[in-house]
């Protein structure tokens, strides 16, 4: 009975006692309760359930740590091993397995601000993915008649952008997307705005704008959602997005990035202007070319007109009947000169012709004889009794051959 | 970009192209009338392209259920 007393008397606890206990000391501790931890990131896994679980950890010691679903999808960045944070939230007992983690609400990058790490970890990522590139980034129409402004109805970027628009009397259609430009709900209105654009099939032109303010404000232009909208946009987007410094994801998304609402106004106006100039300067080239040539023409017909032979048009004949004379003169005297040559050249001709003639050697006394119409030149061809035919200067005498005898 | 686009684009490089060639002033008198009159036609198509777009600020109403009806823009509202 003592022992049992004894026994009754000892104070056992259950495990899940002492858990709760623990957990209940630990969560009135004024420090455990809510406090930031620097650390660094180690172990780091993201599962299924969306929950995060990692090792926070510095030189010496560790803790286990988990961030909820609901507390990490409102993270900006992407957390990573390695990474350098400070962590919010509070230490507990995990009681199934008797540890104690830290439960994370809320992570910022040690160092630099947590939207700027985001910033750079989205650009490097959409820059991989060929977002930014040149060669996808679409030409800006050179005469939009229809310009979709995607911003706020009511702030300095529509202001400056219509001021712009009037200022330049452009004949411009310009349709305001209104759209919440700062705080968790401006990039889906973005999004739906540019869609929307889009969907209409009568826009030529996006201009995404908000006016200046800080990395928080100008935030939404630095989403991936946004950025994404405005690459699939089968419309050309500029976007104006803060101050000249400012870059955003945007920007660099966009087929033309101008530095502020009212230059993106400027540059989607601008090349209509530069246009109507170009055509103005080519018609009065058109037009001082065509003078130039009309004048040069009636010049050069002046020029001709004045000449001289217009005017005394005989002085064309004179000068070729001048020339016929000495022609038919030049004529006659070749004629002439041709004839006398050919005169003496009969002349030389005919006395070597008199000269050859048998009938002036018959007439020195010489006969010729010939037998049977041929010439006697030999004593061969002759026989004694022939009848032969001699030939003198006054008649012809007719014989019998005697006798030959050779010479 | 839209057809009627590429028209003004083609029509102004054409105009550029004629007035090039007419005042380069090898062309023949006809030839030259032909291509000032040709430019001038341009000139019209062009300008007329240009000032084709309605002058107008509107803006569309975004409501619960999405965009609706398109109205005036009232520059009274940036007051805001």
């Amino acid at each position: 009975m003592i022992q049992w007393g004894f026994i009754m008397e000892k104070k056992i606890y259950l495990i899940t006692d002492i858990s709760k206990y623990l957990k209940d000391l630990l969560a009135n501790d004024p420090i455990l309760n809510s406090l930031w931890i620097t650390g660094e990131v180690s172990n780091f896994h993201h599962h299924n359930s969306g929950h995060m679980y990692f090792t926070l950890k510095d030189e010496n010691s560790s803790i286990s740590s988990i961030m909820f679903r609901s507390h990490n999808s409102k993270l900006t960045f992407d957390v990573e091993d390695g990474m350098k944070v400070n962590v919010h939230g509070y230490v507990s007992i995990y009681e199934p397995r008797g540890t104690y983690q830290l439960y994370v609400d809320d992570i910022e990058p040690a160092g630099k601000g947590a939207l700027y790490l985001a910033y750079e970890q989205l650009k490097a990522k959409l820059e991989k993915e060929g977002l930014f590139t040149e060669e996808y980034k679409k030409n800006i129409p050179i005469l939009p008649k229809k310009i979709g402004i995607v911003t706020s109805p009511t702030g300095a970027a529509i202001r400056d952008i219509l001021s712009v628009v009037r200022r330049r009397f452009s004949n411009l259609y310009v349709l305001i997307v209104p759209s919440l430009v700062q705080g968790d709900a401006a990039s889906s209105q973005i999004v739906n705005g540019i869609e929307y654009l889009n969907k209409r099939g009568d826009i030529d032109l996006i201009i995404v704008s908000r006016g200046g303010g800080s990395i928080e404000d100008l935030w939404a232009f630095n989403e991936e959602n946004v950025a994404r909208a405005i690459f699939k946009s089968s419309i050309p987007v500029i976007s104006g997005v803060g101050h000249e410094t400012d870059f955003t994801i945007a920007d660099f998304t966009a087929d033309l990035r101008a530095p502020t609402p009212s230059a993106a106004a400027e540059l989607a106006i601008s090349s209509r202007l530069e246009l109507e100039k170009d055509l103005n300067n080519n018609h009065s080239r058109l037009i001082n070319a065509i003078k130039n040539k009309l004048d040069n023409i009636s010049n050069r017909v002046k020029i001709v007109t004045g000449k001289r032979i217009f005017f005394h048009p005989e002085e064309l004949f004179a000068e070729k009947t001048q020339n016929l004379d000495d022609l038919s003169r030049q004529i006659e005297w070749n004629m002439e000169k041709k004839l006398n040559l050919f005169h003496e050249d009969f002349r030389l001709l005919n006395s070597k012709l008199e000269s050859l003639s048998p009938l002036k050697t018959l007439s020195r006394g010489y006969s010729i004889t010939s037998k049977k119409e041929t010439i006697v030149d030999s004593i061969n061809n002759i026989d004694i009794g022939d009848q032969i035919r001699t030939q003198i200067k006054d008649g012809q005498i007719l014989s019998k051959v005697l006798e030959t005898e050779g010479g | 970009m839209s057809e009627k686009e590429m028209k003004f684009e083609e029509a102004l490089e054409k105009l550029e192209k004629l007035v090039k060639q007419l005042e380069e002033g090898g062309l023949s008198l006809d030839k030259s009338l032909e291509t000032y009159t040709e430019g001038v036609k341009l000139i019209k198509f062009c300008n007329k392209e240009l000032n084709k777009a309605e002058k107008k600020i509107e803006m569309v109403l975004n409501e619960d259920e999405g965009y609706t009806d398109v109205v005036p823009y009232e520059q009274g509202e940036e007051l805001n």
